[in-house]
């Protein structure tokens, strides 16, 4: 005779979900590995199936995009500034420019948005940094910068702090600026190379960072009036971003731990060509990297190798790159002219997920990443197209790489024990470190 | 000579058509190609014949086979020509001239004449004298073989005379007709086949079973063996139906009839007949249980005596397809021999008293039951052996209660006088003799049911089942047992496929036998007899099912194949030849082989060595290997860390929906559509907005690390 109980079966309203019993019993489900593997492996395939992380193309510039800036309060906004001098306003998600504005003669240099988002700032090759309106001009108002500030040297690289109004900018030194000041609060100098670029660290407010073309990156603290520390590498660094790396010019960049510069933390060394760019999304786990090589990589923090190569036909050697503050997508401005945005994860789901979806595309991640030294999933999950340019570099560098390596054993070999020292990768890019 | 010898092979081809066709006629059996194909070599055959029978020495033509535009001397194929040419052949016309033929057949006719022939020549010629002579002539007219002319034998003449051209004609109008009838009875089984109507099949299958039961009947009179072969295919088409699981109104034809039946005196009709088939076809169950529960009954008994007396007695019970056939061969001698009744009946009479004691009421009323139906099975096929016999009408209860107690005594006569025949060491012979007269006393009994026969069959067959299990039990050499058992019916045709059945599995070749229970003999154990019936039931079943297939030996024979081939080899490297003579025949020595012969290393133990029925293949499985990690991933130290959190599952098929939840939660998540501010140091619970950052991470820089990290992962989270 069976007898249950209603209230184990019958669900109290109809709006309810049904109680499926389960029985959870290994014997009854058996071959878990097995399973999971070969669920894994399907993730995988599925993943490289949907990879398609190219969404859109902005264009509009009529020069190659030189800078980038993200807008602190509205994701769907970018500005842009060409290599002609336009600055442009951009809505992501209608994918048309909003604004347009002939900023300078020359070249943008640099732009930057302050946290409060109504205005922004741009350093152009004609020594004069200006403050713009977010905003269009009302009908009849004529399009000209709320400020311009009238420097003595040209201005290679601006940037805002991140909660005070204040802003640095680079040049022959760096300049800390007050936003209500038409002279700086402070400027500091290394050597007499300029400057190429200049960041504030977003979470130790007082410090910031500026890479020269003297091969250094130093390092400030806005509260004194000399430089802390800088550190030289083999070549020049094109841009740092904070939470520290160094895009280079040897092809590689260098995240550092800036409490010892002495040794970078991972030497990221995926390009093939001069890295002109590098920007972390607001999680800190990757960072995008833009190159000569006309390809953005994602790299993940703790690997040496990039996770993700993305290219296009027609995207050219790519200047700036951005990371949006919701960490879903990536913008670059490439020389043809065009911005370009990706999506950070290849085979994302852009659309709303229900639960399930979303439970399952959880579960799928964790597989991937549970099985991703197995040999096949490995391989389905690190196959990537390149343009045969990239490849063969690739290759060919790869080679030049291995005859060095085998030099330096040779080398090692023939000499004296202990006369010639073992560096390591790591070691060997930095030159000096100078407090 | 070859006329007659033709037309000889002629009838005795004719009498072998004959033969051949009668069987033929009636399995309508489906091969009609083979038989036409059969009936063209035999007109083939029929022809040459004819055509060989001119007189005279006419030789067969060889016939070319291979197709040529050119009849060339070089195609004529030199067969059949085995005579020599004789000149005269060649110097002969090829027409003989008309005038000369009318002579000949002159000739012919004068020669053809009888001649009146003189009494007195035959009197000398008959006329035997020496004994020799006598003989001869005995042997002479036995064969009719002629004295005086010995050319033709009568026989050969009226063979002779038997065979005209006419005839020959019309043995093949013959055959044309039969080869036609037969066409035409072909197109009407066809059309029938074709026949829709379900009541006109219906009527024609019964019409059919009455007839396959009357010539089995006849059969059974005839030729008892053939009846036996019959009746298993009876019991096996029965058989087949039974495991089609129909009539078990659950088909769709059986459904729509329930429906039906309410309304439809027809349906209802057929629902019935089905349910009775139904009814019939299950019975066989009930039997069988019946039986088990007789013999868990009896089996006290049987266990007290020896075996083989037991098995007597077994063989005794049932109507035994080979006492079938020696009832019928001697019939009288069953007669002759002593009834079992004027047995010495009071002794045995209290054995089964004491005997009945022990086992309940019921049971007897079962075993009643049970004695009863074979008794009446028995009466079947007595029946058919002597139908004249008739008995004295007697009332059903006190039959069978005789019936029992005789069983009863001749049980104990048995018992006694097996005994009594292996002290003397005398004639296995006389046991079946017992047993033969068993049957005898109840022959005269009511008609019987249409299944009895075959209810028979599988109630041996329990038995058999029975007994062998018995030998299971009770480890008795088998050996011996199948001795004896051959002893018991020695000239036994139908011995051979019995054995055969026996050996279906070879106990030895099991890889894991249950150690026999050890049962106290005084403790009546019923229900485990039961349940070991079942098993053993279950297990017979089985075995039938997979007779064909001896998986077992299969099996072994493939792990020891696996375990030689496992094994590795060893290397010869002698040369022949060199440093010694070679060449065809000559082998190198068997000093030399030696020393250049490298032994391979005996390898690890196989891991199955000691898992009887396992195979564990110890080769790297190259397809799994490449699903497989090689090397140990980076931050593993031990390989048994990366196994375990390959190992643990994290699937919802495995785990609670909370824990499935839990494990695979990403480390970050981000909302789409919000602004990821950065995190402050406030937020982290540390307050260094008075002073210095840098400073602080210069004197703390591990502390900040951590709270960096975990910065960060709250940044994510916001």
């Amino acid at each position: 005779m069976l007898s249950r109980n209603p209230d184990n079966y019958v669900r109290e309203t109809k709006l309810d979900l049904q109680r499926v019993p389960r029985n959870y019993d290994p014997t009854l489900h058996p071959f878990e590995v097995p399973r999971e593997y070969v669920r894994a492996l399907n993730a995988t395939k599925l993943e490289r199936v949907f990879a398609k992380p190219f969404l859109a193309s902005l264009d509009g510039h009529r020069d190659g995009v030189n800078c980038l800036a993200k807008h602190p309060k509205s994701l769907a906004t970018v500005l842009s500034g060409a290599c002609d001098g336009e600055v442009r306003i951009w809505n992501q998600t209608k994918q048309k420019c909003i604004r347009a504005i002939q900023a300078y003669e020359g070249f943008v240099r640099g732009m930057c948005t302050p946290f409060c988002g109504t205005s922004f700032f741009t350093a152009g090759d004609d020594k004069t940094v200006k403050q713009w309106k977010m905003d269009a001009p009302a009908y009849g108002e004529e399009e000209e910068p709320l400020h311009t500030i009238l420097g003595k040297t040209v201005y290679t690289g601006i940037d805002h702090h991140w909660k005070e109004a204040v802003f640095a900018t680079c040049g022959q030194q760096v300049d800390i600026w007050d936003e209500q000041r038409t002279s700086p609060i402070c400027s500091m100098t290394w050597g007499f190379d300029s400057i190429s670029s200049v960041k504030f660290n977003p979470i130790e407010r007082f410090l910031l960072g500026s890479c020269a073309s003297d091969r250094n990156i130093v390092l400030y603290d806005m509260r004194q009036s000399t430089p802390l520390k800088t550190v030289i590498l083999d070549m020049r660094t094109n841009t740092i971003s904070f939470i520290f790396t160094a895009a280079n010019e040897d092809y590689n960049l260098y995240t550092f731990d800036m409490r010892a510069l002495d040794t970078p933390v991972m030497v990221h060394m995926d390009h093939v060509s001069a890295v002109f760019d590098v920007d972390y999304p607001p999680t800190g786990k990757e960072f995008v990297s833009a190159s000569f090589d006309k390809s953005i990589r994602i790299f993940p923090v703790d690997k040496s190798r990039s996770r993700e190569v993305y290219h296009t036909n027609r995207m050219q050697h790519v200047i700036c790159v951005k990371w949006t503050s919701d960490s879903k997508y990536i913008m670059c401005g490439s020389d043809e002219m065009n911005i370009r945005l990706w999506k950070a994860n290849v085979s994302e789901n852009l659309g709303v997920l229900t639960s399930r979806e979303k439970s399952a595309k959880d579960y799928n991640q964790k597989l991937k990443e549970k099985f991703r030294h197995h040999p096949h999933i490995k391989r389905i999950a690190r196959h990537r197209h390149l343009p045969k340019s990239i490849y063969s570099q690739i290759q060919e560098q790869r080679i030049m790489k291995e005859a060095r390596r085998r030099k330096e054993i040779h080398c090692l070999k023939h000499s004296k024990p202990g006369s010639v020292p073992i560096v390591s990768e790591k070691k060997k890019h930095v030159v000096a470190v100078v407090k | 000579m070859s006329a007659t010898r033709a037309a000889e092979s002629l009838l005795a081809l004719s009498q072998q058509e004959e033969l051949v066709d009668l069987p033929k006629d009636y399995p309508l059996s489906a091969s009609e190609d083979e038989g036409d194909s059969d009936g063209e070599r035999k007109h083939q055959k029929l022809l040459e014949a004819i055509s060989s029978l001119g007189g005279k020495n006419r030789r067969k033509l060889a016939e070319r086979s291979e197709a040529s535009l050119k009849v060339s001397e070089f195609n004529i194929s030199s067969e059949g020509s085995g005579e020599k040419l004789v000149l005269a052949d060649l110097l002969e016309p090829v027409k003989t001239s008309s005038s000369l033929a009318t002579v000949k057949k002159q000739l012919n006719r004068v020669k053809s004449k009888k001649t009146v022939e003189l009494p007195l020549n035959k009197e000398e010629v008959e006329r035997a004298r020496t004994p020799l002579e006598q003989e001869i002539f005995n042997l002479l007219h036995k064969n009719k073989q002629p004295v005086t002319d010995p050319l033709l034998t009568p026989v050969e003449k009226a063979s002779l005379k038997a065979m005209s051209l006419e005839e020959a004609k019309m043995r093949r109008a013959e055959l044309q007709r039969a080869r036609a009838l037969q066409s035409y009875y072909e197109a009407r089984a066809r059309r029938e086949k074709k026949i829709k109507s379900k009541k006109y099949h219906r009527v024609m299958k019964k019409a059919k079973a009455k007839q396959s039961l009357k010539e089995f009947e006849q059969l059974q009179k005839v030729n008892p063996t053939a009846a036996l072969e019959e009746l298993e295919k009876i019991e096996k088409a029965r058989m087949m139906e039974r495991m089609s699981l129909k009539h078990q109104n659950s088909g769709k034809w059986a459904k729509s009839k329930a429906i039906m039946a309410k309304y439809d005196l027809e349906a209802r009709q057929a629902m019935q007949e089905q349910l009775a088939k139904n009814k019939e076809l299950t019975q066989k169950l009930q039997v069988a249980s019946e039986s088990e529960e007789e013999e868990g009954g009896t089996q006290v008994e049987e266990l007290l005596v020896p075996v083989a007396v037991n098995e007597a007695q077994m063989n005794a019970d049932g109507p035994n397809p080979w006492m079938l056939r020696s009832c019928t061969s001697d019939a009288k001698e069953a007669e002759i021999q002593e009834d079992p009744e004027q047995l010495p009946e009071p002794l045995a009479h209290n054995v089964s008293e004491s005997e009945r004691d022990e086992t309940p009421v019921a049971e007897e009323e079962i075993l009643l039951k049970e004695f009863e139906e074979r008794r009446s099975l028995r009466k079947k096929s007595e029946l058919n052996q002597d139908a004249e016999s008739v008995g004295g009408q007697e009332t059903k209860d006190s039959i069978s209660q005789e019936v029992l107690f005789e069983l009863r005594t001749l049980s104990e006569k048995l018992k006694e006088n097996h005994q009594s025949r292996k002290q003397k060491a005398s004639s296995v012979g006389t046991v079946p003799q017992v047993q033969r007269e068993e049957p005898a006393p109840e022959e005269e009994e009511e008609p019987l049911l249409l299944q009895r026969p075959e209810r028979v069959q599988t109630l041996e067959e329990l038995e058999e089942l029975e007994k062998e299990g018995c030998f299971q039990n009770k480890e008795l050499p088998r050996p011996v047992l199948e001795g004896h058992q051959l002893k018991k019916n020695p000239n036994n045709p139908t011995d051979a496929p019995k054995k055969k059945k026996e050996q279906m599995i070879d106990l030895r070749n099991l890889l894991t036998t249950k150690s026999p229970s050890v049962k106290s003999l005084a403790v009546p154990t019923t229900i485990e007899e039961m349940e070991d019936e079942a098993e053993r039931d279950q297990k017979q079943m089985i075995k039938e099912a997979f007779a064909g297939d001896d998986v077992i030996r299969d099996f072994l024979k493939e792990k020891r194949e696996a375990v030689e081939a496992s094994k590795p080899q060893d290397v010869d490297l002698t040369l022949p030849g060199w440093g010694e003579w070679g060449g065809m025949g000559l082998k190198p020595s068997a000093k030399k082989r030696r020393r250049f012969l490298i032994k391979a290393p005996e390898g690890p133990p196989r891991k199955d060595k000691n898992l009887p029925n396992v195979i564990i293949n110890e080769k790297r499985n190259i397809h799994a290997a490449a699903h497989q990690v090689r090397v140990l991933p980076y931050p593993f130290t031990h390989h048994w860390q990366f196994e375990r959190t390959i190992q643990t599952p994290i699937g919802s098929t495995w785990n609670t929906q909370r824990a499935f939840q839990k494990l695979t939660t990403p480390k970050i998540v981000t909302k789409a559509g919000h602004i990821i501010k950065p995190i402050k140091a406030e937020d982290v619970g540390y307050r260094s907005s008075s002073r210095s950052d840098l400073s602080f991470v210069q004197r703390n820089p591990k502390r900040l690390s951590a709270h960096h990290k975990k910065q960060l992962k709250k940044n994510s989270i916001d």
